[in-house]
């Protein structure tokens, strides 16, 4: 008879699809809320939730109503002071008339806006969304790997160079000591028995002589038993071991002159958001430094690094130097995998493009991951684009491309990690 | 009606356990029995909070199809429940064959047993025995067909795209409210038939729209226009705009006539609801308030239970004034238990006045006389039956007359002799669905001519309509997809133009 069902541990998100279904509709609002959020977020902040407000107005289902004049006979309740006949002034706002209807009415609310949150998925496909990304997906130099050759034990055969000469030698003593251990006794028996005949000052000279004897036929047996031999020898043994590249360290560099308005530089936040998006599928801890420059170079938080007001003219190389200062102090290549990422409109001082060339070229290239260079603006190129061009072909692990709106970003950002098979032959090669 | 004496209290701790509310149920179920309440059968189902918010977002319906207002809707429903704005219903109850309850985790051992009377016991026999339900929903046969229609539309997004079933869906939606028949009765179906009938149907409209086509393409324009003026298409004003465009939108695709259908019988499955808000809530409240007492005064439940549920139960049929900040408008809840209760009143102890006004009332059987209230009225009419001068008393009632023509708000009535009767038919007409939406009937479709189609709106006392009428009339012309006009009579009775779709007509 009892018909009670327990259905607490059935699907939840029944309404899950609908709520796709209002985001969907809802996207081209949903992004404008986001584009403004994308200001409020760090770069290294992909984990939290994320609120949107749409206005309340937009989202309106019609229907046909009765709205406005006319009249109105309404009935409210609590009656406390009126009498039929008595005339109460219309109140002049629009809203909430009478003295009936003001308070918790639908009419109260108006056109606030409809604040909901969406999670960080959502946030994420949504961001991306207008850089045509069906998914987020970076396969191309997923799960990289390197090899660095380590000592491992020692192996019975080998080449010459790699005998270890200690290890051989303690073999050779131990083969030594355990042929020969036996014949030590023999000889420690004998000259005790030797010393006994001396000590009780005895005549017997042949035993003596006997004695003697063996003492030196044993001795000369052991020194027979050889100093080395091949069994002694030992080898270095050497394996191939993946090295745990569970570190990354990501360079933003920005040029902070003024022509660098804020919308380029949301855009650069985009490109460094995706960047570090794609480093945490591959590394453990990731440390993001942020590099501004105009004339100087700096080294700045998060927040100084997008919104910093400062201003003049463009020496990009010192931003160069310093990125390779900062390596040099804090982020050995060796235990760091390196990016940089730098965004500028391209502007520099004429006389310093060069250096920047040699820098990277001798320097940073070296010793790093991958470096990428976007170029945010709809002009031709300048001189340093020219420059930086010389050095595609030379550093596969070097990257450069044009940025002219926000739609570029994924396409360029995709097409700047797709290259796996020759990045890995190159990085094999540039890494270490 | 021998009534088992069991003096041994029911459990009274917070904690509910399904042992517990068996028990409970037991016992709610037999004094409900002893009060000859008919109903369906329960199945109860225990749900989260969450899902309870999915339920919510789609209007209670355990089944439906997806749109994106039905996650507007959850969204809203979340976000004002995560920031406390809002409790959540304490119960869903649907109305099918069995009648699910769905109880809230959350909920105290004593609120579930109050939502056991309210719910499966309140409005299960309300569903089964009023008039407007048995006439226009199948019990039966609705979540089969809830399903039809999840699975139709989903099918129609695989074929057709999202975007498109959105659309007409959307089209839909700003029409459902004139998605009904009124006053037609309709014919009971099962769902079987419903599908097998579903395809010829489309095949049929089809064929249909295809003759009109015809018979356009053999006429030129001259002989059309002079045809226009003998025939009179649709013959009579259509109130039902959906029923009219299922059967009648030349250029419908037969998978969207589906989809008009579909929404137009959801719409007609909610037409009795929206009729009995007041009835449906009161007659539950009812029930839960006279099985708890009569458990109580069976000694059954222990005092720490009834002052929890008197707790809840005021606050649910509590009424504030229209100068509280908390009026929110007329409680149905607290109108629905008060009528009830005042039934009951006047069978078993009704005054002079009681006496005057409802002589046939006055000293009845007074579970006869609330069962055939509930049986066989509307809010509107049960109002301009029941609502008693007393009542009115006891809720000082007034009613405002807001004339735009006039600088003040008038007093048209307050709770006195004089104005009872005004009152309470004011009142009545404040829940008749025919004075509260809008009256637009489609009075021409020119198929013969230029296709159009003409609605008119018919103010009831001057008001005009809302805004947004431009929004639906192109929401119209989507399913049309000829000119769509809507007009109006002036004083003068002088035709004037409300709205036009497309907005900028090239001739």
């Amino acid at each position: 008879m009892a018909v009670f069902i327990d259905k607490r541990l059935n699907a939840k998100n029944k309404s899950m699809v609908n709520r796709q279904r209002f985001v969907r509709r809802y996207k081209s609002q949903i992004k404008r809320s986001l584009a403004e959020s994308i200001n409020r977020r760090k770069v290294t902040d992909h984990q939290s939730d994320e609120d949107v407000s749409i206005s309340k107005k937009d989202l309106t289902e019609p229907s046909f109503k009765q709205g406005e004049g006319g009249i109105k006979e309404r009935i409210y309740p609590g009656n406390d002071q009126f009498s039929e006949g008595d005339k109460i002034p219309r109140p002049n706002a629009p809203k909430g008339k009478g003295t009936g209807e003001s308070g918790a009415s639908d009419t109260g609310e108006g056109e606030d806006d409809f604040i909901f949150s969406i999670s960080a998925d959502e946030y994420l496909h949504l961001l991306f969304d207008d850089l045509e990304l069906p998914n987020l997906q970076f396969n191309q130099i997923d799960k990289l790997i390197d090899y660095k050759t380590v000592r491992s034990g020692f192996c019975n055969e080998g080449a010459i160079a790699n005998i270890d000469i200690v290890k051989s030698l303690q073999g050779s003593i131990a083969r030594r000591m355990a042929m020969t251990s036996d014949k030590r006794k023999q000889i420690k028996h004998c000259q005790q028995q030797f010393a006994l005949l001396e000590q009780q000052g005895s005549q017997k000279t042949a035993e003596k002589t006997r004695l003697t004897e063996e003492i030196t036929a044993l001795k000369n047996k052991i020194a027979k038993v050889p100093f080395i031999d091949t069994f002694d020898l030992r080898y270095r043994n050497y394996d191939k071991q993946a090295i745990p590249s569970s570190k990354a360290v990501m360079f933003c560099l920005m040029d902070v002159s003024g022509s660098m308005v804020q919308a380029t530089k949301d855009m650069a936040k985009r490109f460094y958001i995706l960047l570090y998006l794609f480093l945490t599928r591959n590394y453990k801890t990731i440390d993001v430094v942020y590099i501004i420059h105009h004339t100087q170079a700096t080294e700045v938080d998060e927040q100084d690094f997008f919104y910093s007001k400062e201003t003049g003219g463009t020496i990009i190389s010192s931003a160069l130097k310093l990125l390779y200062e900062i390596i040099k102090k804090r982020y050995n290549s060796k235990d760091w995998n390196i990016y940089v990422a730098q965004a500028s409109d391209g502007d520099n001082w004429q006389d310093d493009t060069p250096k920047c060339y040699q820098l990277l070229a001798e320097k940073i290239l070296p010793i790093i991951r991958f470096y990428s260079y976007i170029e945010i603006n709809n002009n031709e190129s300048k001189s340093l684009w020219l420059e930086y061009q010389r050095l595609i072909d030379k550093y596969p692990n070097f990257t450069m491309r044009q940025i002219t709106e926000v739609a570029d970003i994924y396409p360029v950002f995709r097409d700047l990690f797709k290259k796996t098979a020759s990045i890995n032959a190159a990085w094999g090669q540039y890494g270490h | 009606m021998a009534i088992d004496f069991n003096f041994e209290k029911l459990p009274d701790c917070a904690e509910w356990t399904f042992d517990y509310l068996e028990k409970y149920k037991q016992q709610i179920k037999r004094v409900a029995n002893f009060y000859q309440l008919d109903t369906y059968p329960n199945q109860i189902e225990m749900i989260t909070s969450e899902q309870m918010m999915d339920a919510y977002a789609s209007i209670g319906m355990p089944i439906g199809y997806n749109h994106w207002s039905f996650g507007k809707r959850f969204l809203q429903t979340q976000q004002n429940y995560m920031r406390g704005h809002m409790g959540l219903a304490y119960e869903i109850v649907i109305n099918s064959n069995p009648c699910i309850t769905y109880l809230m985790e959350e909920n105290t051992l004593t609120m579930q047993a109050l939502v056991m009377a309210h719910a499966s016991y309140g409005h299960n026999s309300f569903f089964k025995g009023n008039y407007l339900f048995r006439t226009w929903t199948e019990a039966d046969s609705i979540i089969d067909y809830l399903l039809f229609a999840k699975n139709y539309i989903h099918e129609c997004e695989q074929i057709h795209g999202i975007n498109e079933v959105e659309a007409t869906l959307d089209a839909c939606h700003a029409l459902m409210s004139h998605g009904v028949d009124r006053y037609k009765r309709p014919q009971k179906m099962s769902l079987a038939k419903e599908l097998e009938q579903q395809q010829e149907r489309e095949r049929y409209l089809q064929s249909q729209v295809d003759q009109l086509w015809q018979k356009l393409d053999s006429n030129n324009t001259e002989r059309a226009k002079m045809r226009s003026n003998e025939l009179i298409f649709p013959e009579s004003p259509q109130e039902n705009i959906l029923y009219f465009i299922e059967k009648n939108a030349p250029l419908l695709a037969p998978w969207q006539r589906e989809i008009v259908r579909i929404v137009r019988k959801t719409a007609q499955y909610f037409y009795p609801q929206k009729q009995t808000q007041v009835m449906n809530e009161g007659w539950a409240c009812f029930w839960h308030y006279t099985i708890i007492n009569h458990l109580f005064d069976e000694g059954l439940l222990t005092n720490k239970f009834m002052l929890e549920f008197l707790h809840h139960h005021s606050n649910v049929i509590n009424q504030p004034a229209y100068n509280s900040p908390q009026y929110s408008g007329i409680n149905p809840y607290a109108l629905g238990f008060n009528m009830f209760s005042d039934i009951r009143r006047i069978c078993e102890h009704p005054s002079e006045e009681d006496k005057e006004w409802f002589p046939e009332l006055a000293g009845s059987n007074w579970l006869d006389a609330v069962t055939s209230a509930m049986q066989n009225y509307k809010d509107e009419s049960f109002i301009s039956q029941y609502l008693s001068p007393h009542l009115i008393r006891e809720f000082k009632f007034f009613e405002l007359c807001d004339d735009e023509d006039k600088s003040h708000i008038e007093v048209s009535a307050i709770h006195n002799e004089k104005g009872y009767q005004k009152i309470r038919s004011a009142l009545a007409k404040q829940y008749d669905l025919s004075h509260i939406e809008a009256n637009i009937q489609i009075i021409n479709a020119d198929i013969e001519g230029d296709r159009s189609l003409t609605l008119e709106y018919i103010p009831h006392n001057n008001v005009k309509l809302a805004d947004n009428k431009d929004e639906v009339i192109k929401h119209l012309h989507y399913l049309w997809q000829f000119d769509v006009n809507l007009v109006t009579q002036d004083k003068e009775m002088r035709t004037k133009i409300l709205s036009h779709c497309p907005q900028d007509p090239e001739h």
